[in-house]
């Protein structure tokens, strides 16, 4: 799957497989002995947070799960 | 105007399995509108929960009966947030999906919530709850009329 910046794909390749094998071989298995991946993160992010700028997209002062607030409990 | 819709349903997996595919979701062949992926944002609470923002961006083609309520020329891209709290504690998983542009136009929310099955552990129970409205004159009710066939 592609980046919205196209030069950040393979970071994004990259870090998905690291995030992906921690996920399920750590996370879910309740082992909180630390995350692998900050550092491919850390060059994912810069990357694509730098395409976001470029291309205006808004996720400025996106709170988190900012819409659920006024949704009722299910 | 505001469209409430919700349903349920069962897939035949764990709940493992499913958060894993979760983040392996894209692409496959259901989701040849989806153009681009990326995790903006993530993080492990200090109570051991994964959160992450997810941003999708997917061509943006209308269906046709919407299409004469829309302006001649729009973005053809449309972008999508995801957040997500995966907590491994409680083996729950909830997501919130919402569109971040052409949002004037029409506004699509869903919220999932994943659990195990309460009769098969080896199965997870799927809740997913949208709500869509539409400030534009006609939009809206065209909206529901088509949402009420479902």
């Amino acid at each position: 799957m592609n980046s919205v910046g196209e030069a950040c794909t393979e970071l994004k390749r990259e870090y998905d497989q690291c995030f992906n094998r921690w996920f399920a071989e750590k996370f879910l298995k309740g082992d909180r002995s630390g995350d692998p991946c900050t550092e491919s993160f850390r060059k994912y992010q810069r990357c694509v947070q730098k395409a976001i700028k470029e291309k205006d997209i808004p996720i400025d002062g996106v709170e988190f799960m900012g819409p659920n607030k006024d949704k009722p409990e299910s | 105007m505001v469209k409430y819709f919700c349903c349920a349903g069962l897939l035949k997996n764990t709940w493992d399995q499913v958060c894993i595919a979760f983040w392996q979701r894209y692409p496959n062949p259901y989701s040849n509108h989806v153009l681009t992926e990326d995790i903006i944002f993530r993080e492990v609470t200090p109570t051991n929960c994964l959160i992450s923002r997810r941003l999708l961006t997917k061509t943006s083609r209308a269906p046709r009966w919407m299409e004469r309520y829309l302006p001649k020329h729009m973005a053809s891209s449309a972008y999508i947030i995801e957040d997500s709290i995966v907590d491994p504690q409680k083996r729950t998983m909830t997501t919130f999906t919402w569109n971040i542009s052409h949002a004037r136009l029409m506004s699509v929310e869903e919220r999932c919530k994943y659990r195990i099955n309460p009769e098969n552990g080896s199965w997870t129970e799927m809740k997913r709850e949208a709500w869509i409205s539409s400030n534009v004159y006609g939009l809206s009710r065209a909206i529901q009329l088509r949402l009420d066939v479902f």
